[in-house]
């Protein structure tokens, strides 16, 4: 998106303001799918410059929202193993399992250590041989394959204390439970932009040709989101039902095709839960057999859990889009970053949080 | 919570309510209770008394060390309280195995800072404690100080006033991260550790209400506890907060915020409307100052409440640091 | 989901890259950009190159990221 200085940013964003103003003259829902647009809308305080007929709603895209609570409880038992050093990107350590979270049990003890990078947890392993290091892998396709390049590094080098926990999402089967539940009621969709970098707008075209679910792949400054807004409504204008483009900068129809290849070298489909929607068929991703020596799943006996469902939590409908977290009985009030009841207020990037951290007091 | 855990420490929303719900809770009184960056104590002449302890790792960063942070940081919160550095105490605990050259590095590094702000170690006292029982070492410095005439506080502050920083935002925060171990990328980000009292000294004088220096928890955390105390709200607009073009960089790769990030080199100064001009102008004057700017305004509804323009046109709220500032990838 | 930032390619060898981000640089793995080439912009997300970004998108708003933070600054 081209700016030439802040004040043409006013300026252009002015100009996508009035046209979506004009466009929206009947109201429209959009549902932004990626946690990330989730901050980005909240941190433009967007809401505000937008008309009420324009309805943003907040989809199932924060990974970390949707990992199950009886997957947490797994980690967390791992997690608390004498021996093994977890590895887990900053997003994770707050949230709650049915009775700690990675942050508690570091305080207890338990050696958990932040990483930027995939190559970083296994350098802990190349460091620390007598240890178990365990990558805990949270993400949709965009941090996926930076995953599996982990473990294809770990074969080729033949190192053995390094594995993987995946609890990996995929995109385009939780649009499609989505577009099959009858209780959605979206117009359109601003897609993931980094996803889409990776999968192409190709793996999200059946969204408009089998469900009639419009798309725009959208980049994630404010500008960017107004653009990918006003593609939606102009599409309804002109009749139009596609998957469009607007970060062309980084997204091809085709996607990465290096970045694909290795995910289906290390991963398969399998049937996962999605927190909050249940069961989503083939929707999360697992190591394959050859390569089960780097499954944490595999290698560790892990008890299983079961899946808690937390009382007045309406994670699960704020997830879908049906409601917005301010609709929820314990939004702010059980419910804070403090102490986050459900998954969507601990993640930085869930609705809730968001909402909660930039825009619950009315700022009109 | 049974045990603490880093967030207790990290200067937001949980360090206040550890003070609050335990400390204040059994130590309260009319001079601790007044929160501010140093207490007011009654006498013949009013004095400031301020406390720090620096336990920052790693010790020697970019820009600084763990000895110049210690000076740096108690001589600050004396002059933001408008008061006149005059002593410092000087407290160290040594773990067991500590080099003694990077000892002294850290010794002269204080002298150096004391001498350049004119403040001197008037006492101390040093400890050695068993290998593993502390981080390589911790300081503690206290300082005192002299009120000047015209005072400052939050309880001076009016809607209508202006707010200004001397500098750009969220550089110590990142030098610190950049030489954190498992971290490493190269950066020209370097800590702004410095002494402010002769910046402060520079402009100090009717028309400046309050003041404060955004450590632990950055301008974020540091307005909400201004806005609260004031009982006033505060508008920032994002596009006058002065930020280096590394400092950006390195929180855009790291998922951070600068609004939430450790600065000890800069003072927040809640101005009065007609002095706006001249303190801004004898800010950027001194070379601690150079790139001071207004970057926000005092305002009446929604005591409390900080809020933050955007370059598009909305405004949204900047909360107080929940829980430890962790990075994203997400 | 995807914290990712347009970073620019200084020195490529044995598939990991030295990368700039407005004067921060970093070392990134490139396995997935296999095609990548010193001067190209990349788009760097968990400590890797996930996709090469039109060279004449990104410089443009590098130049204007970093313009917009000097005039900032200069306020």
């Amino acid at each position: 998106m081209k700016n030439t200085n802040s004040v043409d940013t006013k300026a252009i964003a002015e100009k996508y303001l009035e046209e979506i103003k004009v466009l929206v003259d009947q109201p429209y829902t959009v549902m932004e799918v990626c946690g990330t647009h989730t901050v980005a809308i909240a941190k433009n305080a967007l809401r505000d410059l937008l008309p009420s007929q324009l309805r943003l709603v907040s989809g199932p895209g924060c990974p970390v929202c949707v990992t199950d609570s009886k997957d947490i409880d797994r980690f967390l038992y791992l997690a608390a193993q004498p021996n093994v050093i977890t590895a887990t990107f900053g997003d994770m350590m707050r949230v709650p399992g049915s009775r700690k979270s990675l942050q508690i049990l570091k305080s207890e003890g338990a050696d958990i250590r932040i990483v930027y990078s995939t190559l970083d947890a296994l350098d802990l392993a190349r460091k620390n041989p007598d240890k178990e290091v365990v990558f805990l892998g949270v993400g949709f396709e965009t941090t996926v394959p930076t995953v599996a390049v982990s473990i294809e590094q770990a074969e080729k080098e033949g190192i053995k204390n390094y594995s993987v926990l995946s609890m990996h999402k995929l995109v385009p089967p939780v649009l499609k439970a989505l577009a099959e539940d009858p209780e959605t009621q979206v117009d359109g969709f601003l897609d993931p932009g980094h996803a889409c970098a990776i999968i192409g707008s190709k793996a999200l075209e059946f969204m408009a040709k089998d469900y009639n679910m419009p798309g725009v792949v959208t980049g994630f400054d404010g500008l960017d989101i107004l653009e990918g807004l006003v593609m939606l409504l102009r599409q309804r204008k002109e009749g139009r039902c596609e998957i469009e483009i607007q970060y062309q900068k980084v997204v091809k129809p085709e996607g990465n095709l290096a970045a694909q290849a290795i995910i289906n070298k290390i991963f398969e489909p399998v049937d996962a839960y999605f927190r909050g929607l249940g069961l989503i068929p083939k929707g999360g991703l697992g190591l394959r057999k050859e390569y089960a020596e780097w499954d944490a799943g595999v290698k560790f006996a892990l008890p299983e859990f079961e899946s808690k469902e937390i009382p007045g939590c309406r994670c699960g409908n704020v997830l879908k889009g049906q409601i917005s977290p301010l609709e929820c009985p314990l939004f702010a009030r059980k419910c804070t970053p403090l102490t986050p009841v459900g998954p969507c207020m601990v993640s930085s990037e869930g609705s809730c949080a968001a909402y909660y951290r930039y825009a619950q007091r009315s700022v009109k | 919570m049974e045990r603490i855990i880093m967030a207790h420490g990290s200067g937001g929303r949980l360090s206040h309510q550890l003070v609050q719900d335990l400390f204040q809770k059994y130590l309260g009184n009319d001079y601790l209770n007044q929160m501010n960056d140093a207490t007011i104590l009654p006498g013949s002449t009013k004095l400031a008394l301020t406390t720090d302890s620096f336990v920052v790792n790693p010790i020697f960063f970019r820009g600084g060390d763990i000895g110049k942070l210690a000076v740096c940081g108690t001589i600050n919160d004396l002059s933001v309280t408008g008061a006149r550095p005059r002593y410092l105490s000087l407290a160290v605990i040594l773990e067991e195995g500590f080099l003694i050259e990077d000892l002294e590095r850290i010794v002269q590094s204080i002298a150096e800072t004391s001498q350049k702000a004119g403040v001197p170690i008037v006492c101390g006292d040093t400890k050695v404690v068993e290998r593993g029982s502390a981080d390589k070492i911790f300081i503690n410095t206290t300082g005192v100080g002299f009120l000047q005439e015209h005072l400052v506080g939050p309880e001076y502050i009016q809607p209508g006033d202006y707010l200004l920083i001397s500098g750009t935002i969220g550089d110590h925060g990142i030098a610190i991260l950049a030489d954190r171990e498992g971290l490493e990328f190269g950066t020209p980000v370097v800590s702004d550790c410095a002494p402010l009292n002769h910046l402060i000294e520079s402009f100090y004088g009717p028309g400046v209400r309050c003041m404060r220096d955004p450590t632990r928890g950055g301008v974020g955390t540091t307005l909400n506890e201004i806005a609260r105390q004031a009982k006033v709200s505060i508008v920032l607009e994002e596009e006058s907060l002065p930020l280096n073009p590394g400092v950006e960089g390195a929180c855009g790769m790291l998922g951070l915020d600068p609004l939430y990030l450790a600065n000890e080199g800069k003072v927040l100064a809640v101005v009065a409307p007609e002095a706006v001009e001249e303190v801004l102008a004898k800010m950027k004057a001194h070379p601690l100052g150079e790139q001071a700017a207004v970057i926000g305004r005092i305002g009446e509804k929604d005591p409390g409440l900080v809020l933050l323009k955007t370059p598009l046109g909305g405004k949204r709220v900047v909360g107080m640091l929940e829980g430890e500032h962790l990075p994203r990838i997400c | 989901m995807c914290l990712a930032i347009p970073a620019r390619v200084l020195k490529i060898e044995d598939m990991m890259a030295e990368v700039d981000m407005m004067g921060n640089k970093r070392t990134v793995g490139t396995h997935l950009v296999p095609e990548v080439q010193v001067g190209d912009y990349v788009l760097v997300h968990a400590g890797f190159a996930i996709e090469i970004v039109d060279q004449e998108y990104a410089k443009e708003t590098e130049e204007l990221l970093v313009e917009e933070a000097m005039a900032r600054e200069k306020y």
